[in-house]
């Protein structure tokens, strides 16, 4: 009589399907995964604690680098929850444009994680379109902020600099040519039989047990949760746009797929609405003891020069007081936590990171299934490890 | 105003014992419990007004600043409602434990570990209180504000020298 035992296999940290360094320890059965351990903190960096030791402009820098697939979104996030801290209204102008930016954010971050959620089950060439389109949302990064990924773009109280005229033509090309694209994707995988094989009834969790796990994000409107912060509690502007909220109805992989698809075109109406509202103006608040002044103040003037330098050498002081802003980044709800001793330094700073409490979810999904779905689950969780480990 | 919150007015007919402070501040409302009503609070928000997302379980430290160092705070969402409440509680370093939001919500298991690894607090009837972002066999807790920025056992950071 054969006896059968269980095995414990590592997968990762370095592993090309765990998207960054996620160790998971898996029990075993023949190929039935019967429990999964996470570990994660690879990439700690003390990004909390740092802030604690830096000035509100300081810690900007920093927020980039959490989700660094999302890095306009990050900046938003933080940003306003300064700006809520220091009660400063922002120029239209600079609205608009952070709208912009976030929502191709959003695509460049939907982009990244069609490519290789699709490469790990296997469809590769997916990946090669979807990276093309990237390449331009990493132009446009470039032409605005002078950097493809860590942007740092945004300042409290609107932008660090109005955009470059070809801006605006640049975004409108690439936003009329994303619908065709958008319909390449999915006539490459929405009814391609193995796809499906691969998608359906793979990964499901119930909208209750979403909600127990504190998903958010496509994730949780892929179980059939009708929960989006940029309808339910506004921010930047949102309540001025007209967009569709997808959700789900099976709780699965496929149905997570489908909902950030159509996210992904809702993000180009919204890009449209937002380009045909932009008009000149200023981009930055007229709030001198926050803002810094316009460089040529900086460059000609002693008075701006001082100004300048008192800025960048003390901070401002924030008011004392505790604050929250979540906003819907592309992966979930992203969310900023500030307590202010009315110094120019955060007291203390948290992150609530979107992908971090997802995750917890993958025993949850995950078990029961094969080796092969479990690289689905993490695909369609769409985790990044520099926003899980901080 | 503060008073005026769905979450308060119910929570100062059920739990008027227990509550020791409410602060509206920039149109966020943060209710200051006792530590030991904790899960009482929390599962009747979660039950009877519709809190059903608890969005995040964090803590500060206040070393020097308050008698009783570190205060708890959980971050509540309603989805039907679409409104947030902060509920916080007060935690002395002498008794450094809380029970743990573990059996009211299945998320607070990741983020509780989060607070115990960086902060120290202990967690009662945790189901798997381990460190999570640092290593098993890490010395200290990194986000008190006495541990140092640049690590144990390491001078400061002065800054550049040329």
């Amino acid at each position: 009589m054969a006896t059968t035992e269980k095995m414990t296999l590592n997968m990762g940290p370095q592993h090309p399907s765990t998207h960054g360094v996620l160790r998971l320890v898996l029990e075993l059965d023949g190929e039935v995964i019967t429990k999964i351990t996470p570990d994660i903190g690879y990439l700690h960096r003390g990004v909390e604690k740092l802030s604690e030791h830096r000035t509100y402009h300081q810690v900007l820098p920093l927020t980039d680098r959490l989700d660094y697939l999302a890095p306009m979104h990050n900046n938003l996030g933080y940003i306003l929850t300064v700006e809520k801290l220091l009660d400063i209204q922002v120029p239209e102008r600079a609205q608009t444009i952070r709208i912009i930016m976030a929502e191709l954010t959003r695509l460049e971050s939907h982009l990244v994680w069609l490519a290789t959620h699709a490469l790990d089950i296997g469809a590769m060439t997916v990946f090669l379109y979807a990276f093309r389109e990237r390449e331009v949302i990493m132009e446009t990064y470039e032409l605005i902020s002078g950097a493809r990924m860590t942007s740092n773009f945004f300042r409290a109280g609107g932008l660090s600099q109005d955009v470059p005229p070809e801006f605006e033509k640049k975004v409108r090309d690439f936003i009329a040519a994303m619908p065709a694209n958008l319909d390449q994707y999915e006539g490459l995988l929405t009814t391609n039989p193995i796809w499906l094989k691969r998608t359906v009834g793979n990964g499901v969790i119930s909208a209750e047990d979403a909600i127990d796990m504190g998903i958010t994000g496509p994730a949780l409107r892929g179980s059939g949760v009708d929960l989006d912060l940029r309808r339910d509690n506004p921010y930047s502007g949102y309540e001025n746009y007209q967009f569709q909220i997808p959700v789900g109805e099976k709780c699965d992989t496929f149905d997570r797929y489908k909902v950030r698809l159509v996210e992904m075109r809702e993000a180009c109406k919204i890009i449209n609405q937002a380009l045909d509202r932009l008009k000149p103006g200023p981009v930055l608040a007229d709030c001198p003891q926050v803002c810094y002044p316009p460089k040529e103040n900086v460059y000609n003037s002693i008075e701006g020069l001082i100004h300048h330098f008192k800025i960048a050498s003390e901070g401002y002081p924030v008011p004392e007081g505790e604050v929250y802003q979540g906003v819907e980044n592309p992966k979930g709800e992203l969310g900023f936590y500030i307590v202010s001793d009315g110094s120019s330094k955060p007291y203390r700073m948290r992150i609530r990171p979107p992908s971090f409490v997802n995750l917890q979810a993958i025993e949850k999904m995950a078990k029961g299934a094969m080796i092969a779905d479990l690289v689905a689950v993490i695909g369609t969780l769409d985790v990044v490890l520099g926003e899980i480990d901080r | 105003m503060a008073e005026n919150n769905r979450a308060v007015v119910k929570l100062k007919e059920k739990f008027a014992s227990s509550i020791i402070e409410v602060v509206e501040f920039r149109g966020e409302v943060t209710v200051t419990i006792k530590k030991e009503d904790l899960l009482a609070v929390l599962a009747f928000l979660k039950q009877a007004l519709q809190y059903n997302l608890l969005t995040d379980v964090t803590a500060i430290d206040y070393l020097g600043k308050k008698e009783e160092r570190f205060m708890m705070v959980y971050l509540l969402y309603s989805i039907p409602n679409k409104d947030r409440l902060r509920i916080k509680t007060a935690v002395s370093e002498a008794e450094c434990h809380i029970e743990s939001a573990t059996q009211v919500w299945a998320t607070a298991n990741w983020l509780e570990r989060e607070v115990y690894d960086l902060f120290g607090i202990t967690f009662d009837n945790h189901p798997d209180l381990r460190r999570i972002l640092m290593t098993p066999d890490w010395e200290g807790y990194p986000l008190r504000k006495d541990y140092p920025l640049q690590g144990p056992d390491r001078e400061p950071y002065k800054g550049r020298l040329s």
